[in-house]
């Protein structure tokens, strides 16, 4: 068969959620970003002011935008095993 | 020829060699040649991910771009990393579902459309292309100073290394390969940047007592009439030129002559800032700094710290400091850093090309501007805004990236590999920041070329270190173009030969064609990897991203949500996506100077078609699409 998956798994009733929860947290991660850029094309000069630990806005925001990126990460795992957890059979759980 | 370099060398790539073979063992079958028999565990495939993405490009280039414009080499790492949110929150559990073993599979999914099928391997071929000329560039920019061999050499040698990990084993070997890499590339990067940290910052760096550090001079002048005059009786001048609003002079001092950048201070004071030059006469003999090249006689590397929160010389030293207290020592507007910018230009009929210094505060080093310019006109905006669409759409579209979801069992275990290559991107590219700052004020920056950088910086705290980055580094190259190369093979043996053509029957044919798709494919890397010597690696790369988020993440995305997506119309979006992202980068101002051609004259003023070819493709999805609706009986 030509559409198989390389290696087989069952029935997921927590896809849609997941599928929503994904959409949720990228336009959310998305304005965060797009916040970075904007404020880098009408103030860039707002970006050298000094907020934390000497560090600046640069530095600070960069950093972040690449924590954020995990955090929202581990909380979407998190959520998503759960959902995986409550509506799916046993075997289907982490799938095979 | 030092020797601890080549014996580390060779024992790394017999280790990678080795894994390749016992591989190559357990691989019957176009399941396990492609796809890795869907077992590989997900924390191994997430370092994979890691090692795999990280290539060239982000190590050599990131930091390379760090050490010579400061920040704005870092919002590379930002828009590297911040693509994994398209892929984990968007794209990765679909795709798992979806496909079979290649990006082509998954668009094809719905279809089974011979249109679809060929031009997702063309783009698979093209965005695996464009990223291997980089990777192959950066092989021989690696191999030529640790082993002495010649550009081309190198190039070859990464291409056959490749060809039999790749052609013995497919994608298992590739994955423990790119996890062993990766592993090692974060492990020495944390071990340089603590050497950093314990080695503190000052004005006048000399790699830990090895390379005396050179000061340059800067003397004042006047102009008198059209002619600027030295004011040091010792200095005449010989020659000046304007060059695109700069001027140049070429100094008699003391026994050298020598080209000089001229400023003016805010002050009104003229001033003479000391320079390299390499001047290639008519007759092919090449001038360095005002004598013959040789040797003894080559041009210095360059880059330190001006001031130091205002200090110089021996107050300035700071002694060891936390990872903070270094970025804030960069980040003050009372630090000054010595940058360097070339300018090339005809003297007759000599080509110079003189490297002069520039003197930057600390707060304008540690914020975008230097060199994309966020406080230019609309169109230079435009360029930042394209590069950062880019970025940030382009890695959920990588077909190298894309096929390693399948490697892993479960729609889970592909959402924790990508986990865990967050994780691991996300730290490397948060000590690309210090490996550049680093080699920005360590006098260790190479003018010709920055992508040295990083190895040069380890290469100041000593021979050992310099070597295990130089192996690390040419691992990092094999792991990526083993990658490259699978990702490609797969279009052309399983998408094109297979599926498209059905041309092969029987799953022995379909390992094989893989092989000789991976050998053949190997070759075409090694010649343009040759033909692209001297290219910068990161712009390269900048290239495979805007042409995948241009051709293949509309695709993607639309087919995942929106049911209303034909086969047409993904097959017109393919089209346009590369046709529009190539085509711009053609006749782009970047394109342009390697044209030799006035950048200025270049029919578009934007260098990143990401923000004209992505949304161009998706409305071509969408009207196609809706044009080409079935219609319901």
């Amino acid at each position: 068969m030509l559409h198989e998956p390389a290696a087989s798994s069952g029935p997921d009733n927590a896809s849609d959620y997941k599928t929503q929860l994904g959409i949720i947290m990228f336009i959310g991660y998305l304005l965060i970003y797009a916040g970075f850029v904007v404020i880098n094309i009408v103030n860039p000069v707002l970006m050298e002011k000094i907020v934390f630990c000497g560090l600046n806005l640069a530095v600070v925001y960069g950093f972040g935008l690449i924590i954020f990126a995990l955090l929202l990460a581990l909380v979407y795992n998190a959520m998503c095993n759960k959902r995986e957890f409550d509506y799916n059979e046993p075997e289907d759980k982490g799938g095979k | 020829m030092q020797m601890l370099p080549i014996i580390l060398f060779v024992v790394f790539v017999g280790a990678v060699l080795g894994l390749s073979f016992y591989f190559a063992r357990r691989t019957q079958s176009a399941k396990g040649y492609f796809a890795a028999g869907g077992n590989i565990h997900w924390a191994v495939n997430g370092i994979a991910f890691a090692g795999d993405y990280l290539s060239a490009a982000s190590f050599l280039g990131i930091c390379g771009m760090i050490a010579v414009v400061g920040y704005d080499g870092f919002l590379y790492s930002i828009g590297y990393l911040a693509g994994w949110i398209v892929a984990l929150f968007v794209v990765a559990e679909p795709m798992k579902r979806m496909g079979k073993y290649t990006f082509a599979d998954a668009l094809d999914a719905k279809f089974n459309s011979k249109g679809i099928q060929l031009v997702a391997a063309i783009s698979t071929l093209v965005v695996s292309i464009l990223y291997l000329i980089p990777q192959m560039v950066g092989a021989g920019v690696l191999v030529t100073p640790l082993l002495g061999l010649p550009h081309h050499v190198g190039v070859m040698m990464v291409g056959a290394i490749v060809i039999t990990i790749v052609a013995t084993a497919g994608m298992a070997s590739t994955t423990y390969v790119q996890f062993l890499k990766g592993s090692l590339l974060i492990v020495f990067s944390i071990v340089l940047c603590i050497s950093l940290f314990n080695r503190g910052l000052t004005t006048e760096p000399d790699q830990g007592g090895r390379v005396p550090f050179y000061k340059y001079e800067t003397i004042k002048a006047e102009v008198v009439g059209d002619k600027i005059v030295p004011l040091d009786k010792m200095a005449k001048n010989l020659r000046q030129i304007e060059y695109r609003g700069k001027t140049f002079v070429k100094l008699q001092r003391k026994d050298t002559q020598n080209w000089w950048y001229k400023t003016v201070s805010e002050e009104g004071d003229v001033l003479l800032w000391e320079s390299q030059s390499e001047v290639k006469q008519s007759d092919k003999r090449i001038i360095i700094n005002g004598s013959p090249i040789s040797k003894d006689n080559q041009l210095r590397q360059v880059g330190n710290l001006e001031k130091i929160r205002g200090k110089t010389g021996e107050e300035a030293k700071t002694g060891r400091l936390s990872p903070f207290e270094f970025l804030a020592n960069f980040a003050n507007k009372d630090t000054v850093i010595r940058r360097w910018e070339n300018s090339s230009f005809e003297d007759g009929q000599d080509k110079v090309t003189v490297f002069y210094p520039i003197l930057t505060p600390g707060n304008k080093i540690m914020r975008p501007g230097l060199k994309f310019k966020v406080q230019g006109t609309p169109l230079e905006k435009l360029d930042f805004v394209s590069l950062m669409l880019a970025l940030f759409f382009g890695t959920a579209a990588l077909p190298h990236i894309l096929i390693r979801y399948y490697t892993v069992r479960t729609p889970a275990d592909a959402r924790k590999s990508t986990i865990v290559a967050i994780a691991a991107i996300g730290l490397f590219y948060v000590l690309t920041l210090f490996m550049g700052l680093g080699a920005m004020s360590s006098g260790v920056v190479n003018v010709t070329s920055s992508n040295m950088s990083a190895p040069l910086l380890a290469k100041s705290f000593g021979v050992f270190i310099f070597s295990a980055i130089s192996a690390i580094a040419f691992a990092t190259v094999l792991g990526t173009v083993s990658g490259l190369i699978v990702a490609a093979s797969g279009a052309v043996a399983h998408d094109l030969l297979d599926r498209f053509s059905g041309a092969l029957k029987s799953d022995k044919h379909k390992v094989l064609a893989g092989k000789i798709a991976a050998f053949s494919v190997g070759l075409i890397a090694i010649v343009l990897g040759i033909i692209f010597k001297g290219m910068n690696v990161s712009f390269l790369v900048g290239w495979a991203f805007a042409v995948a988020a241009s051709a293949n993440l509309p695709a993607i995305m639309m087919i995942l949500f929106w049911k209303k997506t034909t086969a047409a119309g993904v097959v017109a979006s393919i089209i346009v996506g590369i046709i529009s992202s190539l085509g711009l980068i053609l006749v782009s101002p970047s394109m342009y100077v390697r044209y030799g051609l006035d950048p200025a004259t270049a029919p578009i003023p934007f260098s990143n078609p990401g923000i004209v070819s992505i949304p161009l493709s998706f409305l071509t999805l969408y009207f196609v699409s809706l044009m080409t609706q079935k219609k319901k009986s």
